[in-house]
């Protein structure tokens, strides 16, 4: 058996972010959205987790870099959830093609 | 060996629990295989030599947005929802243009995968070192990374702020 490099974790990434992107784009529930948003943060991660390893075990900036990213989905996540029920108190709906007020 | 096996193990776990997460009809079981990718993701961390971010992914990530994601599928009316059509209009041209994204990035990680390599030699020679992930964690975070780490704390009060704003009927 080969054993894992860089690359490995890199490919996974792409892959985990090609997922999310698909869900982002395809769906139509908004918190199935914002969870596909969770797993693009998550490919993010990984991929600044392994270049932070494959450059030695002194170099942490990486794991930082992935605090401040995970930092950011929390704030993500809580304002959108309360857009999300905001949204649903007026209109009744979390599908995000029938959300249209400002469509012409 | 066991690395490898590992590896491939925390990866089809990540992998999975992602695909199952876009397809699931039911938001409860989306969100239950985004716990499993997310806990594939932890493992990933642990085999990379970064236990805080293990810790961290599991109690933060598992522990708290899945807990906030799950409190809104309960608030939020979702069963009309799961019986309607799951996927938009343009999900074909979307589906066309991540397959041509995908192609690209597959591609030039193929051409590049020599050029990684320079940095691995080196994190192979390197001794490692004898204080702890989190202790260095901490040293970057609170010297190198003091400013950035500020102002992450008044981007938490933002959001606290605008969520509450946000979730409240009358302010």
């Amino acid at each position: 058996m080969h054993p894992v490099t860089t690359v490995h974790y890199l490919v996974l990434s792409a892959a985990l972010l090609l997922i999310g992107t698909v869900g982002v784009l395809t769906r139509r529930n908004i918190v199935i959205i914002l969870m596909s948003i969770e797993l693009i943060l998550n490919a993010v991660n990984i991929n600044l987790v392994a270049f932070s390893h494959a450059l030695g075990p002194d170099h942490v900036q990486g794991q930082v870099f992935a605090i401040f990213v995970i930092t950011d989905a929390v704030a993500e996540a809580a304002v959108g959830l309360g857009i999300l029920i905001a949204l649903f108190r007026n209109k009744e709906t979390v599908l995000a093609d029938e959300i249209d007020l400002l469509k012409w | 060996m066991l690395d490898t096996v590992l590896f491939y193990i925390f990866g089809a776990m990540t992998l999975l629990g992602g695909i199952l997460t876009i397809t699931r009809r039911n938001a409860v079981h989306s969100a239950i295989s985004l716990i499993l990718s997310l806990l594939g993701v932890a493992g990933l961390y642990l085999l990379l030599h970064a236990e805080f971010l293990f810790a961290v992914q599991i109690v933060l990530y598992v522990g708290g947005i899945m807990v906030l994601f799950l409190f809104v599928i309960m608030l939020v009316n979702l069963d009309q929802a799961a019986k309607e059509r799951q996927f938009n209009r343009q999900w074909l041209v979307a589906l066309a243009a991540v397959a041509a994204v995908g192609a690209e990035v597959g591609y030039f990680l193929y051409r590049g995968k020599d050029a990684i390599h320079i940095a691995e030699t080196t994190a192979a020679t390197a001794v490692a070192s004898v204080v702890g992930n989190t202790e260095q964690v901490a040293d970057s975070l609170f010297s190198e990374y003091l400013l950035p780490f500020e102002v992450a704390s008044l981007l938490l009060l933002v959001a606290v702020v605008g969520s509450v704003v946000m979730a409240k009927k009358r302010i």
